[in-house]
């Protein structure tokens, strides 16, 4: 059989397997971003916090969630989580029986690393941010939310950008762990059509292929953001 | 605290993390010496070298590594007899080594880019002045810029590390029983959740060491730097 043949769309061809896959991969990778980082930012806060005790709590977390290894911690999240949610069910509704969805999981595991990460990025980026904006809006009468959300976000995303860029491509290759909780992503579907065809080389190679031209569009997609988040201080320089 | 499961898998956990500093020692090590021909590569005014050493860099960076590791570990069996003619199949038969080999060409990428980050930091003035000092090109990056280089690289140095330490957990996919995967058959056979948090502080501890070691060696090196 010609391999071109093998990814066809049609019948005998493992094209749709692989576009149902990609399609997987991607929905998670989008549906884990917001998630991200909300989370790290509300981490980023927690340890730029006067309290002490949520300043440790930030630190244990980063250290954490940055020194596991994200096969682990999607482990941990899926058995876990199953376990957890067993016992709440329990109290409420003894008997009754539970299962968490693997995207969930895997969603869940992600967007907890990526928000580890995210959560270092919005540090930097706040201590980029002089006193001064805080000062000057405190003097035009704004309390802080407000501060918060019409004068720091904004400057915060610019600066936060680049190092954000990074995340989303890792969390773009790390989804396909996803693939050991028997989630149907890119990866399992290879993994699939190579237990049938017998041309493992062939279909990995071809999964490394969309693989990177995901990286590749997402680089050019970040290069347009970045530009947008740029055109404000190009003009004013 | 289950104290049956810690005596019958606790010294094979340990066995485990062996097995994980093995795959991580030997592949920083191989992947160091590969990096520098590809990060000089990359460097190179020779287009053809140049464009090659960036699609490989490019290539690594971009796709997942379990997706490389399952490319050279299933896709060598596709190869068997090209490969038993030229005598490498007892090799690229062992998960082990097909782990060590991926991991080697992956990190090779990473500390490719490192290493020319580095060498592209050190002031140019520095090598400028060597060559008005008459050095050779040759001694002006063996000597003054190299050196220097090497002291920029190793924070981002010790980040690889412990990359590595955290990716090389996906060769417990096929079947190699480092950490994760000695953590894998202890839950197959216990279903006891516990073991996943042992490896956990396992792993953190592991990180965690990395981490101080490497800020030691990071500040003994560069004492002679500091400005205060």
């Amino acid at each position: 059989m010609d391999l071109i043949d093998l990814i066809s769309f049609g019948p005998g061809g493992w094209g749709n397997a692989l576009a149902a896959g990609t399609w997987l991969t991607i929905r998670l990778a989008v549906a884990t971003l917001p998630f991200g980082l909300v989370l790290g930012l509300a981490i980023a806060q927690s340890k730029r916090s006067n309290s002490r005790l949520l300043r440790a709590f930030g630190n244990l977390y980063t250290t954490v969630f940055r020194g596991l290894p994200e096969l682990l911690t999607i482990f941990i999240v899926y058995f876990g989580g199953q376990i957890l949610l067993q016992k709440l069910v329990n109290l409420v509704a003894p008997g009754q029986t539970v299962a968490i969805s693997g995207f969930v999981s895997g969603m869940v595991a992600l967007g907890v690393v990526f928000s580890a990460y995210a959560s270092e990025v919005f540090l930097g980026a706040f201590n980029g941010i002089g006193r001064g904006q805080w000062e000057a809006s405190k003097a035009l009468g704004l309390r802080p939310f407000p501060t918060l959300r019409l004068v720091i976000l904004p400057q915060l995303i610019r600066l936060a950008l680049p190092g954000l860029a990074n995340l989303w491509l890792i969390l773009l290759k790390d989804t396909s762990l996803v693939s050991v909780i028997a989630l149907d992503d890119l990866m399992r579907m290879t993994g699939i059509a190579v237990r049938v065809t017998k041309q493992p080389f062939f279909f990995f190679g071809v999964a490394c292929l969309i693989y990177l031209a995901m990286s590749m569009i997402s680089s050019i997609g970040i290069t347009a953001i970045e530009r947008r988040a740029e055109r404000g201080h190009r003009r004013a320089a | 605290m289950n104290w049956e499961l810690l005596q019958n898998y606790g010294p094979r956990m340990l066995s485990g993390l062996i097995v994980t500093l093995q795959l991580v020692v030997i592949s920083i090590s191989l992947g160091a010496l590969l990096a520098v021909p590809i990060a000089l590569g990359r460097m190179s005014k020779n287009r053809v070298i140049g464009g090659l050493s960036f699609a490989y860099v490019y290539a690594m960076r971009g796709t997942p590594l379990l997706a490389q590791l399952f490319l050279v570990y299933y896709g060598a069996g596709q190869f068997r007899a090209e490969l038993q003619s030229i005598g490498l199949w007892w090799l690229f038969r062992d998960a082990f080594f097909c782990c060590v080999f991926t991991f080697t060409l992956n990190t090779a990428a990473y500390q490719a880019e490192i290493l020319r980050g580095a060498i592209l930091s050190v002031p140019r003035g520095q090598s400028e002045a060597a060559m008005s000092l008459g050095l050779t090109p040759r001694s002006v990056f063996r000597m003054v810029v190299a050196p220097q280089a090497l002291l920029l690289a190793l924070r981002p140095l010790g980040n690889e590390i412990i990359l590595m330490i955290k990716g090389s957990s996906v060769a417990a996919i096929v079947t190699v029983f480092d950490l994760m995967g000695v953590t894998r058959l202890a839950y197959s056979r216990s279903f006891d959740f516990q073991v996943y948090l042992w490896a956990a502080v396992l792993y953190l501890a592991l990180v965690e060491i990395i981490r101080r070691v490497w800020d030691m060696l990071e500040r003994r090196l560069t004492r002679h730097v500091r400005q205060h």
